[in-house]
């Protein structure tokens, strides 16, 4: 109660936490607000935000509903962004593990291919790879992953070689339990607080690298997406900015929130480990 | 000096390793894509399923999958990257005539976060808390959530469209004939809104390092001892405070090379900036796998160079670095 009282206590962490809810709400009441496809034709082209108030924001180059758009982009950004962040965070965590736990050569081997990734620009891999792949929703997260899983292999690996010189570690060998189910079940549960603590910067540059591929038109093109909205928008920038402003606000404010949020997060679950 | 050279030579071993799992790596991704060489070629040119035989036989693509990757690496060491099917000319041809566009674009970008950044950072960081303070950590966290693409298209409308004060893009005015000092300015103004957009939002991540290096420094003993002695506010937060939470942002540098390189693909493209970002989404939307494998090659060369670079000069600035092995 103490914690959670603590953690709306700053102002940021509650704006934060109230962007995130206003997205959820957005990407789950898309369908509902909106029934039929996004994509269709709703009216006529590049109608002005605020003339008519079946289109509140208008309609693009192709006459269709912006706001219907802005809210199914929503879903795109949030899912794709949580589904990355989670996969990076999975799969970084894991090798971490891996390398912090086996020690020596497979340790080695290990941080040099995490050497090997963060060498490599990552927007450059993600877009490396989505264009040998194909552009599909699936394929995207996976790009987006693989450019993000070091930062945590190296954080959960700085973890687990501490962790494993503990006793409950030790304990865990003589009592003969198999060298990776103590990796797994004992070290790197207790080895995931500080990798956790990455989620949010992880979760904003996954939404922020979706948007920039969907911009370069790497996206999933059955998908509405910010970054493609901006894309469009930019071929009628002169004569019709709204259309490339209005998703780019949505997109900063996401990020924006998430960052707050995590922040808030962070901040409270590192003030109860003090206090404990 | 005989300590950075230790340093390097330890540094280089390692970037040998890296660079080569990178070649296997884009090695790998070639594998990965449909078609090969002969497919593309014969797209541009026309031929029969005769001469599909020959050439993959004549280019040595009929051979196993390690042959292959033999092949390439023995081309790489001879600085071969192979031909680029969208060009129709050498791909390292290609990349050296964009790689000044891109360097000269991320060094200013580099210089212009670096020194805003460490600059606001101590402005923050002198009183950990303050109103300002906390003012410029939010507002430097919105900066830092504005994708790139998007600020850029919002400097374009509102420098290069509305108010006409700037071009919208490109490198240089186009067939002026400008040279020297003419040429120079010309270009300088062509980067000021693709350096803006690139170099403030990298600013963040120097202003909080700053800041979170000065908070920790404030706590110290030395400083408890700096305001013992009655030195003056001013002198402890610059001489004392500032001076020691500057040396962890050069490293920073080095580690931010490879994101700006990423950064400065969205740029390039929204600017029209003749570089290698540009280059690689023509690669892209030309189905150009090799030239894109070089592209990551180059970086990835580039990003280690510059990390070696970063090591040297950090063991310049602070002697502890690489004593103990230099003692041993």
């Amino acid at each position: 109660m103490r914690g959670l009282f603590r953690f709306f206590r700053k102002p940021e962490t509650v704006a934060g936490i109230l962007i995130l809810a206003i997205l959820a709400l957005m990407a789950l009441a898309s369908p509902l607000l909106f029934p039929g496809d996004p994509q269709a034709i709703a009216g006529p082209a590049l109608l002005p935000p605020f003339q008519d108030w079946s289109l509140p924001l208008g309609t693009d180059r192709l006459g269709r509903d912006v706001l219907a758009e802005l809210f199914y982009g929503a879903r795109t950004s949030l899912a794709v962004g949580l589904a990355a962040a989670a996969a990076a965070l999975a799969l970084g965590a894991v090798i971490g593990t891996l390398a912090g736990f086996a020690g020596g050569i497979a340790d080695d081997a290990l941080m040099r291919l995490t050497d090997a990734f963060q060498t490599v620009p990552g927007f450059l891999l993600a877009l490396a790879f989505v264009s040998v792949v194909g552009p599909s929703l699936m394929v995207v997260v996976i790009a987006i992953a693989l450019s993000a899983w070091t930062g945590p292999a190296r954080v959960a690996r700085a973890e687990v070689l501490s962790i494993r010189e503990r006793d409950y570690v030790a304990a865990a060998r003589v009592a003969g339990m198999h060298p990776l189910e103590i990796a797994f079940r004992e070290v790197l549960p207790n080895a995931l607080p500080p990798v956790l603590a990455l989620s949010s910067i992880i979760v904003a540059g996954a939404v922020l690298t979706e948007a920039a591929l969907s911009f370069l038109g790497l996206g999933d093109p059955n998908r509405v997406t910010w970054g493609g909205m901006i894309a469009e928008g930019r071929a009628v920038l002169r004569s019709a900015p709204y259309l490339s402003i209005v998703p780019g606000i949505a997109l900063v404010s996401t990020v924006l929130g998430v960052y707050l949020a995590g922040e808030g997060i962070v901040e409270t679950a590192a003030v109860r480990r003090g206090l404990s | 000096m005989n300590r950075a050279l230790l340093l390097l030579r330890r540094r280089l071993v390692g970037s040998v390793f890296v660079l080569a799992l990178v070649i296997v790596g884009t090695f790998l991704l070639l594998e990965a894509a449909p078609g090969d060489a002969v497919d593309a070629y014969i797209a541009s040119t026309g031929g029969d399923a005769g001469m599909v035989e020959t050439l993959r036989q004549s280019w040595g693509l009929d051979q196993s999958a390690l042959t292959r990757l033999a092949s390439y690496v023995w081309a790489l060491a001879h600085f071969d990257l192979g031909r680029s099917v969208a060009f129709s000319r050498p791909i390292l041809d290609v990349i050296l005539e964009r790689l000044p566009s891109t360097l000269l674009l991320m060094g200013s970008a580099t210089a212009l976060s670096f020194a805003l950044g460490s600059l606001l950072g101590i402005v923050a960081g002198a009183r950990p808390g303050s109103f300002r303070d906390r003012l410029l950590s939010i507002g430097s966290l919105a900066l830092y959530a504005v994708p790139s693409f998007w600020f850029g298209l919002v400097l374009i409308v509102v420098f290069a469209v509305d108010l006409r004060w700037l071009p919208v893009g490109g490198i240089e005015t186009i067939a002026s004939g400008r040279t020297g000092l003419s040429r120079a300015a010309d270009i300088a103004v062509h980067l000021v809104l693709p350096v803006t957009a690139l170099g403030l939002i990298y600013l963040a991540l120097y202003l909080r390092m700053m800041r979170a290096g000065m908070a920790e420094i404030w706590r110290l003993d030395f400083i408890l001892a700096a305001r013992a002695r009655g030195l003056p506010r001013q002198r402890i937060v610059l001489a004392h405070v500032a001076r020691n939470a500057l040396l962890p942002l050069v490293t920073m540098l080095g580690l931010q090379s490879a994101q700006m390189l990423g950064g400065s693909v969205v740029i390039e493209s929204v600017f029209a900036v003749p570089g290698l970002g540009r280059l690689a989404q023509e690669a892209v939307s030309a189905r150009d796998t090799p030239l894109l494998m070089g592209i990551i090659l180059t970086s990835a060369v580039l990003v280690v160079l510059i990390n070696l670079a970063v090591d040297i000069a950090y063991a310049f600035l602070d002697p502890r670095v690489g004593a103990s092995e230099a003692a041993a």
